[in-house]
């Protein structure tokens, strides 16, 4: 068995920061560049904030689904010269769909079976995860991958500071996506219709709705926002078949720390995570970036279960 | 019968032992030993996983945590004070029984899949922290040099799995112990429903902790020859995941009912894995992996020897 959980992706993050640590004050840059990055960790775990969050679906093959709408977006962009967000987008109806089928298979085979269904589901995600990491490996090969548009490469310069402009690309993405999830949550039947069945699914079920079919909608949301998150993974750095296990402390970390399904939650636990990657990145080194997320996760998981900003 | 079937197992266990010293003296190839070895171990991880996992209901995804703090406690001693084997062990399985004893902490607060969550941290943390230890090599791993091998063995690494062989039998004679004992049966009871096996006066918290410790130490003490075995040691494979998920997945293919289970699952799927390694590549050893897992889990929950009980249990109304 070879070495997995590589740490490259962490040291591209590391060059880009390190490049002006003595052109100004090294800890504000961190902070700057954490808030930045925690907007992105935002996008790729919002999606987990409903599926996990609101579902109580144990997904660990979130972040092996997002790797993949990742390697897609970047055949894409390699094949047809498109525009990676673009890309993203005109994936986001295949990956609905894709949600609803999974849904419909998990519930089909631990929901409805009732007893232990989060202990075998957990074992049937891992799996999955697994062979889409060894497809993208068979069909893609191990090498690192990355996609071409006019915004990856070039930075802003803030006096001293210089941000990429991938990382604002991605800022920016990240914030409209969370705000169109939260509203549509918020404002819409459908939305109001998931978070009551989050909250009480018998309820539902006595008000003659089908909780089952709310359940599998949301999931379908939940894998959809993949399309866009995934694009944003492919534009902030260059992705391997298994990164994804780097992300399933990340995702998981975001969303238990979030307090399970809160989307403005999600939004400052992430730029919580993000800053404090950053921070330690400049202050330890690149080393100890894989530890920072699982580390506070077991943290939060030991003291708050309920998350920092959670009510339930 | 409770005695005939102790003598029948322990038979088993010293005819087992018996084939496997024979083999070391009579049998040449040294690639069997080599694939031998690896299904001897994760015999043992997996009997020692399901204590925890299968008894109690938690499933514990830091199997590798376990594998590699073991193989690093090996490394670290080889280094440090240049112990001998059995001494390796011996200290990889108290440090293994003090970090189970900080998961059954960790149970106090979490189940099902949070508690999960935890155990894939505490992995990754302790991962991280081997990484950043320069004495234990860093990230670019360890050389270990192998003392020459003792008497009666031909080569070092034809001992190895007879010492391998010892440990599938003690695991597996304590996970039969705790099955057939009180121990078990309280395990059981806290599985189907932990407020209502408190109520009734199970000690659960005991007995989690209990579970945690023996298969802690277990783990561990597979994990310390293996430094040994590879020569090498590096944290990126040490403490793969691959281990956790292999290990889980070779518990529920068997079942977890029983201690026979796991044994059977860890042969299935490392036989498997170890023709496929050798006839195609290590990609498809992880694919057949996890669509494996994925169909054992949807198909045949109870693993396989549950579908042998459900065809008894069908054949016995008839």
């Amino acid at each position: 068995m070879d070495g997995r959980v590589k740490p490259g992706h962490d040291e591209a993050e590391k060059g880009e920061g390190s490049l002006n640590l003595f052109s100004m004050d090294p800890l504000l840059e961190a902070v700057v560049t954490g808030v930045l990055l925690g907007c992105f960790y935002a996008a790729v775990s919002i999606g987990l904030s409903v599926s996990f969050g609101l579902l109580d679906v144990p997904h660990v093959a979130h972040p092996a689904f997002l790797v993949l709408a990742s390697y897609a977006v970047y055949f894409l962009n390699d094949s047809y010269d498109i525009d990676p967000l673009l890309a993203g987008l005109l994936i986001t109806p295949v990956l609905f769909v894709f949600g609803l089928a999974a849904y419909r298979l998990y519930y089909e085979t631990f929901e409805r079976r009732g007893s232990d269904a989060a202990v075998r589901g957990i074992a049937f995600f891992f799996g999955v995860a697994f062979i889409i990491e060894v497809l993208i490996i068979l069909h893609f090969g191990v090498d690192q991958r990355s996609v071409t548009a006019s915004y990856i490469g070039k930075s802003w310069r803030f006096g001293d500071m210089r941000i990429p402009l991938r990382l604002m690309v991605s800022f920016a993405v990240a914030i409209g996506l969370t705000a169109v999830l939260a509203t549509y949550l918020s404002r819409t039947f459908m939305g109001r219709a998931i978070r009551a069945v989050a909250q009480d699914e018998e309820a539902v079920r006595l008000m003659g709705a089908n909780p089952v079919r709310i359940k599998q909608w949301a999931f379908g949301i939940a894998t959809a926002v993949l399309g866009v998150a995934g694009a944003l993974l492919i534009i902030v750095a260059p992705v391997d078949p298994t990164l994804d296990r780097a992300y399933i402390g990340r995702t998981f970390c975001v969303v238990v720390m979030a307090g399970l399904g809160s989307m403005t939650g999600t939004l400052i636990a992430a730029i919580i995570l993000g800053v404090a990657e950053t921070i330690v990145l400049t202050m330890l080194g690149a080393s100890w970036a894989p530890a920072i997320s699982f580390a506070l996760l077991l943290g939060v998981l030991a003291v708050r279960p309920q998350g920092l900003l959670g009510r339930r | 019968m409770m005695k005939q079937n102790a003598m029948a197992f322990w038979g088993a266990a010293v005819l087992f032992l018996g084939v496997v010293f024979l083999s070391t003296q009579l049998v040449g190839n040294e690639y069997w030993f080599f694939a031998g070895y690896v299904i001897l171990q994760f015999i043992v991880l997996s009997v020692a996983w399901s204590i925890l996992g299968g008894y109690a209901g938690y499933v514990n995804f830091g199997t590798s945590a376990f594998f590699g703090v073991g193989v690093y406690t090996a490394v670290f001693l080889i280094k440090t004070t240049g112990a001998p084997l059995a001494v390796q062990i011996a200290v990889a399985a108290a440090i293994g029984a003090i970090l189970g004893f900080a998961v059954g902490l960790l149970t106090l607060r979490m189940q099902g899949i949070f508690f999960s969550i935890a155990t894939i941290a505490l992995t990754i943390v302790i991962e991280t922290t081997v990484t950043n230890w320069r004495d234990l090599g860093g990230a670019a791993g360890i050389q270990i040099q192998r003392p020459p091998v003792t008497a009666p063995f031909p080569s070092y690494v034809q001992m190895l799995v007879f010492v391998q062989a010892l440990l599938v039998v003690l695991a597996v004679a304590i996970a039969r112990y705790i099955q057939n004992s009180w121990i078990g049966r309280g395990l059981q009871a806290l599985r189907d429903d932990e407020l209502a096996a408190e109520c009734t006066g199970v000690p659960t918290l005991r007995l989690k902790m209990t579970a945690c410790v023996i298969s802690g130490a277990l783990m561990c003490a597979a994990g310390a020859p293996a430094a040994m075995y590879l020569q090498y040691a590096d944290p990126a494979s040490a403490f793969n995941l691959n281990y956790s998920v292999s290990v889980l997945a070779m518990a529920l293919i068997g079942g977890t009912a029983h201690w026979i289970g796991p044994v059977i699952g860890a042969i299935l799927l490392g036989v498997t894995q170890q023709l496929l390694a050798v006839t195609i590549s290590s990609e498809v050893n992880v694919l057949v992996l996890g669509v494996m897992l994925v169909l054992f889990v949807v198909g045949a929950p109870e693993g396989i020897i549950g579908l042998f009980r459900k065809r008894g249990r069908a054949e016995g109304k008839a």
